[in-house]
């Protein structure tokens, strides 16, 4: 039986996760994610699962990559300050294909800025934040319903692609409370596991390579450094690096279809919003106060990788208006797929746009 | 079986200069861990960045190499999810007492069941001999090159401070106590803690007047003090002489520990 619920947006996240069979999660506290580590702490230990609470955010998703070599669903949650801590171990986990989940409900930045406060300034953080080239997945959760089903979709994804999943919330979601409809069960897409005798670090034809559990007998030797498909370090070899650093972007990039998750609404319209997270809602009011199909709406859930191919089923679009809580970051990815102008409505600040803002976006320049 | 059984032999030759003290400690630690009787399968090595922490890609087992610092946060995540694991870390003084000191003395404070074995040879050597929070005053690297000014650390009083279960500190030179140094970390529960002194020629020796790698094990052997003779000068009010680093087991308690096996 679904049941109902009246939950706070983190609480939806945490309670995803355990749902997801997440048993590890390593976290620091922080504003405005600390209630899912809360959470965690109250809930892991009674499934035994484990919670630790560490030193530093750089700890946090250290321990994390280590408890997913393990075999463990792990996570950690954070924000903006806790994210720019954790970016050197989140390159190291794309570098070593190690599936692990990491929240951000994001707050006002640079620097400790507005910590109870609404933004969405890290999307480009969260998808260039490490040094090097490599592709992540990051998910945008517009309701408290979907803190939970996108937390599950993380884990999966995260197992699926061997890569680190961002759930890229942020405060006004993560901190609302909202009816939530919780299902009996949810899926779990299980880690492909390696077959003895194989090469660790072989990908199979879809780019992934079977993951050697620790503890297992695989006797794998895991490293951040370039290394072959033994998973020895081979740090010099120029051909070696290219195909390896290229495999960890096409094996996600080229994969997109698979995991892209995105609502058209009035795909014949001529002014079109796209948006995701929290400004959603701001759009559904506008659509909601202005019924018919003169407005168009590409909702992304799936925001890394972008979904470009749904802008191409807008095939009237005059105009694309993209409100964000920051200064354009998914608007300039926007500009780079379409022909038509790309209007930025940045929002700073750490409150929603209100409709009034959207229409006078909608109405200027006509 | 016998520690060679442990090394993973398809990736010789390692990447360790002529006369680097490195390998001692890693037979040292692999024949202690060979006498446990360990499972390879149950057995993890993890380490950070450094020369100390390309160990493990030599060993067969599952390892870990992660980033500068990081080894014990990540030796913390691979213990708790599994206890059952056996957990060892190596570590470097720049990799354990510098970029990854918070993380060093928070397990020490957790006295989480790893065993830490830090190849301290007060240097950066992979980078090319920068001074280290462990480089002797006075000691001249590419970065301290007029003498280093600082005052080092003393890694293993900064691990009882903090509340390491077991705590020792032997040298390359002293390899029958350093084993069975680190064996007995090993057979601890909670957090051990060795610290191993070693030679690095290339970029230690070669500035500071050993000009060949005996003379500086030489050195280590004669600047130890074993902690008993200590103990016994402090009592009779005579000091111990700066230069002198002490050695033995320093620190043998029984804490309460997390990450225990199940």
């Amino acid at each position: 039986m679904t049941r109902i619920e009246f939950w706070q947006g983190n609480t939806a996240c945490a309670e995803g996760a355990l749902a997801a069979g997440c048993n590890f999660f390593g976290g620091y506290p922080i504003t405005p994610s600390t209630e899912i580590a809360e959470h965690m702490a109250v809930k892991l230990p009674k499934k035994n699962g484990v919670f630790i609470q560490m030193e530093d955010e750089i700890a946090s998703i250290a321990s994390v990559i280590g408890a997913a070599w393990t075999g463990a669903r792990a996570m950690t949650a954070t924000s903006g300050p806790g994210f720019s801590l954790m970016m050197e171990n989140i390159g190291y986990a794309a570098m070593t294909e190690t599936p692990c989940v990491i929240v951000n409900v994001q707050r006002g930045g640079p620097s400790t800025g507005q910590p109870t406060m609404s933004a969405q300034g890290d999307m480009m953080q969260c998808r260039f934040g490490s040094h090097g080239d490599y592709s992540i997945i990051a998910l945008c959760p517009a309701n408290v319903q979907e803190m939970y089903e996108l937390t599950v979709r993380a884990f999966n994804l995260a197992d699926k692609y061997r890569v680190p999943v961002f759930l890229m919330a942020d405060e006004t979601i993560g901190h609302m409370r909202e009816k939530i409809v919780i299902p009996d069960s949810v899926e779990r897409i299980p880690r492909k596991e390696l077959v003895k005798g194989f090469l660790p670090f072989k990908a199979d034809a879809d780019l992934i390579p079977g993951f050697p559990q620790f503890g297992k007998g695989y006797g794998v030797h895991v490293t951040g450094l370039t290394h072959d498909e033994r998973g020895y370090p081979s740090a010099t070899n120029p051909n070696l690096h290219a195909a390896l650093v290229q495999r960890l972007v096409d094996k996600i990039e080229l994969a997109r279809d698979d995991m892209t998750d995105y609502d058209i609404i009035n795909p014949d319209a001529e002014q079109v919003f796209i948006a995701y997270g929290a400004p959603v809602r701001t759009v559904q009011q506008v659509m909601h106060d202005r019924p018919g199909p003169e407005i168009g709406f590409l909702r992304v859930r799936t925001v890394w990788p972008f979904p470009e191919k749904a802008l191409a089923v807008f095939k009237n679009a005059k105009r694309f208006l993209v409100p964000e809580m920051n200064l354009g970051q998914m608007a300039r990815e926007i500009e780079r797929h379409v022909r038509v102008p790309v209007r930025s409505i940045p929002k700073l600040g750490g409150e929603l746009h209100t409709p009034g803002e959207l229409v006078a976006a909608l109405e200027a320049n006509r | 079986m016998s520690f060679e059984d442990w090394y993973r032999q398809d990736r010789l030759p390692h990447i360790y200069c002529a006369g680097c003290g490195n390998g001692t400690i890693i037979n040292c630690t692999l024949a202690a861990v060979d006498q446990m009787g360990w499972k390879k399968e149950e057995t993890v090595f993890v380490s950070g960045i450094g020369c100390s922490s390309r160990a493990p890609g030599y060993i067969v087992t599952d390892s870990l190499h992660t980033t500068h610092g990081r080894a014990i946060a990540f030796a913390t995540g691979v213990k708790m999810a599994n206890p059952d694991l056996n957990v060892v870390v190596f570590t470097g003084d720049g990799d354990l007492a510098a970029i990854g000191g918070n993380h060093f003395i928070h397990a020490c404070r957790r006295n989480i069941d790893l065993t830490v074995v830090c190849m301290n040879n007060q240097i950066y050597g992979m980078t090319g001999g920068q001074g280290s929070p462990t480089t002797p005053r006075g000691c001249l690297s590419s970065t301290t090159p007029y003498g280093c000014a600082e005052i080092p650390f003393d890694l293993c009083e900064l691990a009882i401070a903090a509340g390491a279960n077991y705590v020792s500190r032997w040298t390359s030179y002293h390899v029958k106590e350093l084993e069975k140094a680190v064996k007995v970390g090993l057979e601890t529960p909670g957090f051990s803690f060795v610290e191993a002194m070693v030679q690095c020629p290339t970029a230690f020796g070669r500035r500071n007047k050993f000009k060949q790698v005996a003379d500086h094990v030489e050195y280590l052997r004669a600047h130890s003090i074993l902690k008993a003779k200590v103990d016994r000068m402090i009592e009779q009010g005579e000091k111990v002489p700066e230069d002198m680093f002490i050695v033995g087991e320093l620190s043998r308690r029984d804490r309460p520990y997390i990450g225990g096996k199940r």
